[in-house]
């Protein structure tokens, strides 16, 4: 039988959750930003926005440690700037410059950097989640201390890697914490379309894997719940399983209108449970913050983020002369 | 100079980087406790533990992702699959993950990993458990293929193998494993992309790799009498191709064989023709023909098998073809 873990509550300073609603505002200007650029076909390719997830990646970057390795699919943006990218080099991958985060060479989808211990993103749908089980085997090897976080969505949850990769973990108990943020679309095909089991944490129990389910609009509650799996996994005593309820606003990619939602489901969604409109209530009631100071907030990231715009609007394309310089790794010296 | 088998050759280059670096590891299906479906890893679990001779669950994409994810967070995984055709349930890892992920992520994260395992035909096994996939992992850049049955070749190509930071698809071959060659005694580690000129000749080059070398050479023999000089040239690693051993032998030669297992369409011998004729087409005397497997799935019986199969006879009437003229 998996083990029960009890989600302990936790104290937040006022710092800690301002902190998490700047980046959470941040994220979503940024790609407001982004989708604005790609209307222009300043941003080309696949774009798949976070809009409406960001409490998942700020309240789960916050919750682990700096040396984790997380990895992710295509939806990354956020989870980039959430983990301490900057808006700049963002936005400028996403422009395909030399300035982004990958050099231009990996756009919107692969997104990495070994300093943030970042593995980037993964345009295979559950092709990433082994890789995930890699980097824990590895912390378990040499006995690191470190865990691996591995989001995956619902659909992903569908793909045999998925399951392999969540069996290999249970069976070595190695430090690993599995995420699936369910924003309750697979591309197109519903939640309740595409899966017999709508609670994607009873993927662990055919494993024995420890697991549940959580409602993650708020960025508190994603904290604490990624942080009582991440202790558990990190105690040596074997993988976690998470779900994240969550909702996503845009379409799968920018050239989705996603007409296929029912009447009113967004709008629902948007007001009752916003993570960056919890966010706020929280700030005014628990902490007094007023309207003033969360106004302000939301001017500095607008500045920042037209910043990082006009930035990578300006930035030079990537070196024709590196075309070769990233296929092979130059040899390690001894 | 002791004599090994081709197993042992294996086992030997694994067994001495095992020691020399911490971070190598062994994984895949019956490797520890059973010692290795085909005893390559034999006594690998006493000596390392079963810390680092880990035996799998039948999951191929499964582990060889883990195998990926070891490789960027710095370990240096060696995944054995039992056989490249098992490989195929992999085949998106290897692909979209270890040979992309040094260039999508503009360099951050390499993937210094060795998948190895016996590949080609054996006798008798159908359909699924006789192919040679050289060509379906060498279409792809990010990756080396390293084919080759020779014990002192695979033993040198191995440790470069495990010592370079880029995933590395190694060949081996199921019927060779008992196969036993002269190994010197000190440590060496031959290089990828150079060929090696396995019988010197003048009237035609018979170009191959693992298995069918041992073909061409009989098919030299069968030449010899009747007055036709063969030269044997052994590729070793498919990529880096070694260019300037084919343009040196075709030079030489002016008359070319490609003796390939596998299918023709697409193979590893077209690439082969379309570079020599690309980049040397003044010094060919002859077309480039090419002996491969027949274009067929492999049947059970031994008379079907052996007609699909390169031969001997068949290396000989494409040599005298060409020769002949």
């Amino acid at each position: 039988m998996a083990d029960k873990v009890e989600v302990p509550e936790v104290e937040i300073t006022k710092e800690q959750l301002l902190g998490w609603y700047r980046q959470m505002v941040r994220i979503r200007r940024v790609e407001e930003l982004a989708a604005k650029a790609y209307t222009l076909r300043k941003i080309k390719g696949f774009c798949h926005l976070y809009i409406g997830q960001e409490a998942i990646a700020v309240g789960s970057h916050a919750a682990v440690d700096a040396k984790d390795d997380l990895i992710s699919a295509y939806r990354i943006h956020g989870q980039v700037l959430a983990r301490g990218g900057t808006a700049r080099e963002v936005m400028a991958e996403l422009f395909g410059k030399q300035a982004g985060i990958t050099k231009g060479i990996g756009g919107s989808m692969h997104m990495a950097s070994k300093k943030l211990h970042f593995w980037g993103g993964y345009g295979i749908v559950g092709g990433h989640v082994p890789l995930g089980l890699g980097s824990a085997f590895a912390h378990r090897y040499n006995e690191s201390g470190q865990i691996s976080l591995t989001f995956f969505g619902d659909g992903a949850a569908q793909q045999g890697a998925v399951y392999e990769s969540l069996h290999m973990a249970q069976l070595w108990k190695l430090p690993a914490v599995f995420f699936c943020e369910n924003n309750y679309y697979a591309m197109g095909t519903s939640l309740d379309r595409q899966s017999y089991l709508t609670d994607m944490s009873r993927r662990g129990d055919g494993v024995g894997m420890t697991r549940w389910q959580f409602n993650a609009f708020d960025v508190v509650d994603v904290y604490k719940n990624v942080k009582a799996a991440a202790d558990y996994a990190r105690s040596g005593k074997g993988p976690v399983i998470l779900e994240g309820v969550t909702y996503r606003y845009r379409g799968h990619s920018m050239s989705d209108p996603a007409k296929y939602r029912a009447e009113g489901e967004l709008e629902e969604k948007k007001q009752k449970s916003d993570g960056i409109e919890l966010a706020a209530d929280r700030l005014r009631d628990d902490f007094g913050v007023s309207d003033a100071d969360l106004a302000k907030i939301k001017v500095e990231i607008d500045e920042e983020a037209q910043d990082a715009y006009d930035f990578a609007d300006n930035a030079p394309e990537p070196d024709e002369d590196a075309l070769y310089d990233y296929v092979y790794a130059p040899a390690e010296v001894e | 100079m002791a004599t090994l088998q081709l197993r042992e050759a294996l086992r030997r280059a694994m067994n001495e980087e095992m020691r020399r670096d911490e971070r190598v590891f062994l994984m895949g299906e019956e490797v520890a406790y059973y010692d290795g479906a085909y005893k390559v890893s034999q006594g690998m679990l006493k000596e390392f533990g079963d810390k680092r001779i880990i035996d799998t669950p039948i999951a191929e994409n499964g582990f060889v992702g883990l195998g990926v994810g070891a490789a960027m967070a710095g370990l240096r995984p060696i995944i054995e699959v039992m056989t490249w055709n098992f490989s195929l349930v992999a085949y998106d890892q290897i692909i979209n993950g270890a040979a992309k992920v040094f260039q999508m992520t503009g360099g951050e994260y390499s993937v210094p990993m060795v998948i190895r395992g016996p590949n080609g035909a054996a006798e008798n096994l159908g359909s699924q458990h006789s192919q040679a996939l050289e060509s379906i992992f060498a279409h792809f850049p990010g990756l080396h293929v390293v084919s080759t049955c020779d014990p002192a070749d695979s033993y040198g190509l191995l440790k470069t193998a495990i010592r370079d930071p880029n995933p590395v698809i190694f060949m081996e071959s199921e019927l060779m494993y008992g196969y036993k060659g002269e190994v010197p005694d000190e440590e060496y580690l031959i290089p990828f992309g150079k060929a090696k000129i396995v019988r010197e000749g003048t009237d035609v080059t018979l170009v191959s790799w693992n298995k069918q070398i041992l073909n061409c050479e009989r098919a030299a023999d069968e030449l010899k009498k009747e007055g036709i000089s063969a030269q044997v040239l052994d590729l070793r690693t498919i990529r880096p191709l070694d260019e300037q051993a084919l343009f040196d032998a075709i030079g030489k030669t002016h008359r070319m064989v490609v003796v390939q297992e596998g299918f023709p369409f697409a193979g590893v011998g077209a690439e082969i023709v379309a570079r020599v004729t690309e980049g040397a087409f003044d010094a060919l005397d002859a077309p480039i023909l090419r002996i491969t497997n027949r274009d067929i799935n492999q049947p059970y019986a031994t008379n079907l098998e052996q007609l699909v199969m390169p031969s001997v006879r068949r290396i000989v009437e494409a040599a005298r073809a060409v020769v002949n003229r």
